[in-house]
């Protein structure tokens, strides 16, 4: 395995690959129906000022 | 009685250890160093033995904490290490801003050059202060965000008297030229061993915290302490493996050499930037941003983009730092591309923190903590436009080796790592302490515009420094000759420098207002005056919950 | 897609996936950027001339360390027009292959140093670090004369070197075992000096801090700074690249 050949593998495969994963990535966290999750995580940290404790 | 006696024995064997290698030790800094230790374990073994509860003992049981209320002891004591180093660090960043405008303030004497003490600075302000600061407030939203106690309180009381030993070693160390001369991990071989050890242990303390905790979600502030703590140590480990010459003295060689050491400290010294001052700083702005403005965080979403893109994007940017250099081309190439990639998950994390406010901007104008918060995001954004900028090779051709370089580093670490610390800092301190609100909001906002103008004067003077170096250094005449000698733009230098100390000095009383304020709210005095305004506390519901069914409503 | 859900559900309220994602994201670009140094040949190109320092040297550098020189002075030669012109021929990769730790540095608050050796005299670099602005009137650097007043420790410089054999320097067993003998023969007028010349061509021996009768940490930086850059002879031969 020489530089040349990994220079290659990455200037298209493994770009390629990363560029998928980060889509994928995004979609994964944007998917539908995560929605409601999010919210409560954002709120969780106020949780202590309501009654419930 | 058995683990006292252990424990006491223990320490009673560093205390003999550490004396007998001061007594062998191969240089004097070694020597120095065992007696700190064994003076160290010293006062340790006293408030061991002098602190026991021997009449709990004495009936078999042993004193066991409230657990309903948070383990705040060591939050308590990092907010005051914070200010103290902070101050420590700020001066000592005067003094050698100082020296540059006037060498004679070197004293001509071995322990106050320059070169010890801007070590001693850099620490200072990134370990002692940035370091106390990433503890205390990791400590305090680690156990709000799980809604339970530290795990190992014994262990976080360990990691807090540590790491303040790790302080002493290293600016003690400076002070008497022991150093590895690798920028911001200075510090030799045994005492990069002890950070180990207490990392470790703080690593332990943070995660057992996690693992127990009653909320089955890990808000987003703990991933990136998780991930700050955990890269932290693996880029301490590899940068500082180094041979000792002897095992009783303090020198080390470097394990790597030249062009491999070069790049494994700049991937070292760029994410010290990247985890210690960005991430961990980042997990404080994901808490305390949306508790000061009593709003959830913009977008929780945008938060795990946030997370997972910086910390992919981040490692890879170290070789910015030696653009043609005799780094292989590339790696340079690599660097300048990922660290220009970069900005779009700063700007996201800095959206983020801004966009917390939407609906609320009115709380900027009467609150000065959201105010200091907001200028701290704001310097956020700028520096990470600022550094993917300077990366670019053709910029940083310019740039490097100048005081631009110098600007851009205060312009994050004064604007972005100070004020996000002194507003969380406003934020802890009355609630730590039980206080109903803070001395004075008024004095907050003096030390608000103090800073700022300060930054101002540092950012602005040290921009045209640096740019000022970079073009007299490549600057041809018509005969075909550099037009200036070294030395004349040294010269060239003197009044940036001098509004470049200007600068820090406001930045310092600006620090000294902080150490008034809380010192008086700690005393719990009220200054009469007008007041601008408050984010209520709830104290009696600031618990975690302990079985079921949980605390009752006040009501 | 519930199944997707179940698997993010899983990440965020799992500490030990939670951690180890982290841990292997953060270290991909560390593996991808730094391990390729350590085997790619062309890395460190093949130069004439570049040997271990001696003792002597040895210990100026550690001097030189211990100041904190690299935080102003920088020793990499970037391939431009000025700073060649400026210091020097660029600084090649080979040319710090034994240099435990590195000292490239990061900023020019004074001149670059890569390329200083044989610049200026011994009794220059003397003058100039006792009082530097009584050579240079417009220098900001701090005085170093506690140098020439303090004795150089060079007891064990056995231990140093065989400390840099083992993370990869190639000293010989000889060159080890005569370390101490070496040092104080580079700083001696008066000693045979032929086995440290064999040992390492190009070494410079003179009494360098004007005092000959005592051996202080003047002579071993000074002798440090005056070899600095002078071992690969780039009149020799071609450039092995041309400056950008």
């Amino acid at each position: 395995m020489t530089y040349e050949t990994l220079r290659h593998l990455s200037d298209s495969f493994g770009l390629l690959f990363l560029a998928f994963t980060f889509l994928g990535f995004i979609g994964w966290t944007f998917r539908p129906g995560s929605r409601q999750k999010h919210e409560e995580a954002a709120h969780m940290i106020f949780e202590e000022d309501q009654d419930d404790g | 009685m058995d683990t006292l006696l252990l424990k006491a024995g223990g320490w009673l064997a560093i205390v003999f250890f550490a004396f007998i290698a001061m007594v062998l030790a191969a240089d004097a800094g070694f020597a120095v160093h065992m007696a700190i230790i064994a003076l160290a374990a010293g006062i340790t073994l006293w408030v061991t033995i002098n602190k026991a509860d021997y009449a709990a003992i004495g009936r078999g049981i042993l004193k066991a904490p409230d657990p309903g209320v948070y383990d705040d002891d060591p939050v308590r004591w990092g907010v005051i290490a914070t200010i103290f180093w902070g101050i420590a660090g700020m001066a000592v960043g005067l003094i050698i801003a100082l020296q540059l405008a006037f060498p004679v303030l070197n004293l001509n004497n071995e322990f106050t050059t320059f070169g010890r003490l801007r070590p001693l600075h850099t620490s200072a302000v990134i370990f002692a202060f940035g370091g106390n600061a990433l503890i205390a407030t990791s400590y305090y939203v680690v156990q709000r965000t799980c809604r339970a106690r530290l795990a190992f309180p014994g262990l976080a009381r360990f990691v807090f008297w540590g790491y303040q030993l790790f302080i002493v070693l290293a600016a003690t160390g400076y002070l008497m030229g022991v150093t590895q001369s690798k920028e911001y991990a200075e510090p030799e071989w045994y005492v990069d061993l002890w950070l180990t050890i207490v990392w470790l242990s703080y690593a332990a303390v943070f995660i057992g915290t996690i693992v127990r905790r009653s909320e089955p979600h890990i808000y987003v502030a703990n991933w990136f302490y998780l991930a700050f703590i955990l890269t932290i140590a693996m880029l301490h480990v590899v940068n500082g493996l180094s041979m000792p010459v002897s095992l009783l003295g303090s020198k080390s060689y470097s394990a790597f050499a030249g062009v491999q050491d070069a790049l494994t400290q700049w991937w070292y010294g760029h994410n010290a930037v990247g985890f210690f001052l960005t991430a961990g700083f980042l997990a404080m702005m994901y808490y305390f941003v949306p508790k000061q403005a009593e709003r959830p965080v913009y977008s929780y979403r945008l938060s795990i983009i946030h997370f997972w893109s910086l910390i992919f994007l981040y490692i890879w940017a170290g070789p910015h730092h030696l653009h043609y250099t005799a780094l292989p081309d590339w790696a340079q190439t690599l660097g300048m591309v990922f660290s220009i990639v970069l900005w779009m998950p700063s700007w996201g994390g800095m959206i983020n923190g801004l966009m917390t406010l939407n609906g609320a901007w009115d709380k900027i104008r009467t609150d000065p903590i959201i105010r200091m918060m907001v200028l701290a995001l704001a310097f956020y954004g700028m520096s990470t436009f600022e550094g993917p900028m300077m990366s670019i090779k053709a910029v940083n051709s310019l740039s490097h080796y100048t005081d631009w370089t110098i600007g851009h580093v205060h312009s994050g670490a004064l604007g972005w790592n100070g004020m996000i610390t002194f507003a969380c800092l406003y934020y802890l301190v009355p609630r730590l302490w039980g206080k109903e609100r803070l001395y004075s909001l008024r004095m907050v906002n003096w030390h608000f515009w103090l800073s700022t103008l300060g930054i101002v004067l540092y950012a602005a003077s040290m921009w045209v420094a640096g740019i000022m170096q970079g073009l007299m250094w490549r600057e041809y005449g018509d005969d075909g000759y550099l037009v200036y000698a070294f030395s004349e733009v040294v010269s060239a230098m003197l009044p940036m420098y001098l509004i470049r100390a200007a600068g820090g000095l406001l930045y310092l009383a600006g620090a000294i207002v902080l150490v008034y304020n809380v010192w008086m709210t700690i005393a719990g005095k009220q200054r009469d005056e007008k007041p601008m305004t408050e984010t209520p506390h709830n104290e009696d519901l600031d618990k975690p919950i302990v079985g079921k069914p949980a605390i009752a409503p006040a009501e | 897609m519930s199944s997707l859900a179940q698997k993010h559900k899983k990440l965020e309220r799992n500490v030990t996936l939670l951690g180890l994602g982290a841990f292997i994201t953060v270290a991909i670009g560390g593996i991808v950027e730094i391990a390729p140094l350590f085997w790619i040949d062309s890395t460190v190109e093949k130069v004439e001339g570049v040997r271990p320092y001696t003792p002597l040297e040895l210990a100026g550098r550690n001097i030189y360390i211990r100041e904190g020189c690299y935080s102003c002075h920088s020793q990499m030669i970037r391939p431009f027009r000025d700073e060649v012109e400026r210091y020097g021929h660029y600084s090649l990769a080979a040319e710090s292959m034994y240099d435990h730790p590195f000292q490239w540095g990061s900023k020019r608050t004074g001149p670059d140093l890569a390329r200083v050796g044989g610049r200026y005299s011994d009794e220059w670099h003397v003058q100039h670090l006792i009082d530097p602005r009584s050579v240079v009137p417009e220098s900001i650097m701090p005085p170093y004369a506690f140098l020439a007043e303090k004795e150089l420790k060079a007891g064990d410089m056995v231990k140093h070197l065989r400390a840099q054999r083992r993370v990869g320097v190639p000293y010989t067993e000889e060159a080890i075992a005569a370390a101490n003998e070496d040092l104080m023969a580079q700083a001696d007028p008066t000693a045979s000096t032929s086995d440290l010349e064999e040992r390492y061509p190009k070494a410079q021996a003179r009494d360098f801090d004007g005092d000959p009768d005592r051996l202080t940490e003047m002579d071993a930086l000074v002798a440090y700074l005056q070899m600095i850059g002078t071992l690969v002879d780039f009149e020799a031969g071609e450039a092995q690249e041309q400056p950008r």
